[in-house]
């Protein structure tokens, strides 16, 4: 699965994108936010506020609650502010 | 109807020139150009030297589609036109163009604040601020929330 990070997200972990198999028992995008936090202090960091973190499951607006099951693509950000 | 993300300037008349080229059923044309500016909202902060816009390559695309197909799903759009920039901007640099045709005057101008307003809130693009004692990411605003919200209240979907 691929997981990409914008904007202070991606400066904090100090990566646009990584190929991550987190373990099958991670199941939702939450859970997979708790797996990426064990991976480094770095994840740990960008994710201290995870509560204004938004998520999107191939490219499409998702909750943490949502499966991540068969996803290619998960990317974490923080609220938009184009226009 | 089309969507473009794209570095590069735009050109407000030339869009709209090709957009009405050569129709007779087009009334009315309303249009919204976005533009970086020096003021910054916030409290005794520095003014502004420049932007720089990032966004997801592909949701973007995505997104504005949808809010665009949202507008001609409720108002009788003839064509529109969503142009967001990305890169780096100075103050004075237009930076996104909204452009909607119509039979007439009040559908062409609900449906360009309307995918202003949504584009704002939807569309997966960040920026941040370069000003004399360093760079800073833009908190999103309570407003553009409001403001998006408006549509959706209003018809209560």
């Amino acid at each position: 699965m691929k997981v990409l990070y914008f904007a202070w997200l991606r400066q904090e972990i100090g990566a646009a994108e990584e190929t991550v198999s987190p373990p099958v028992d991670v199941a939702t995008a939450s859970e997979l936010i708790d797996w990426l936090i064990a991976q480094s202090p770095q994840h740990a960091a960008a994710f201290a506020k995870r509560e204004t973190v938004r998520i999107a499951i191939d490219q499409a607006f998702a909750e943490p609650t949502d499966s991540i099951a068969g996803a290619a693509e998960v990317a974490f950000f923080p609220p938009v502010t184009g226009g | 109807m089309s969507v473009r993300v794209q570095e590069e300037p735009f050109d407000l008349g030339a869009e709209v020139d090709r957009m009405t080229a050569g129709r007779r059923d087009v009334g009315a044309v309303a249009s919204f150009v976005g533009i970086a500016r020096e003021d910054n909202p916030d409290e005794g902060a520095e003014p502004v030297i420049a932007m720089t816009l990032e966004h997801y390559p592909g949701m973007t695309e995505r997104q504005l589609a949808e809010v665009e197909a949202e507008a001609r799903r409720r108002w009788p759009l003839l064509d529109s036109l969503i142009v967001h920039r990305y890169g780096r901007f100075e103050p004075g640099d237009p930076i996104v163009l909204v452009a909607t045709l119509s039979s007439h005057r009040q559908a062409a101008f609900d449906a360009c604040a309307f995918l202003m307003d949504f584009l704002k809130t939807r569309a997966p693009f960040w920026k941040q601020e370069e000003t004399a004692s360093g760079t800073r990411w833009v908190a999103a605003r309570a407003a553009d929330d409001a403001a998006a919200d408006r549509w959706t209240n209003e018809d209560g979907g």
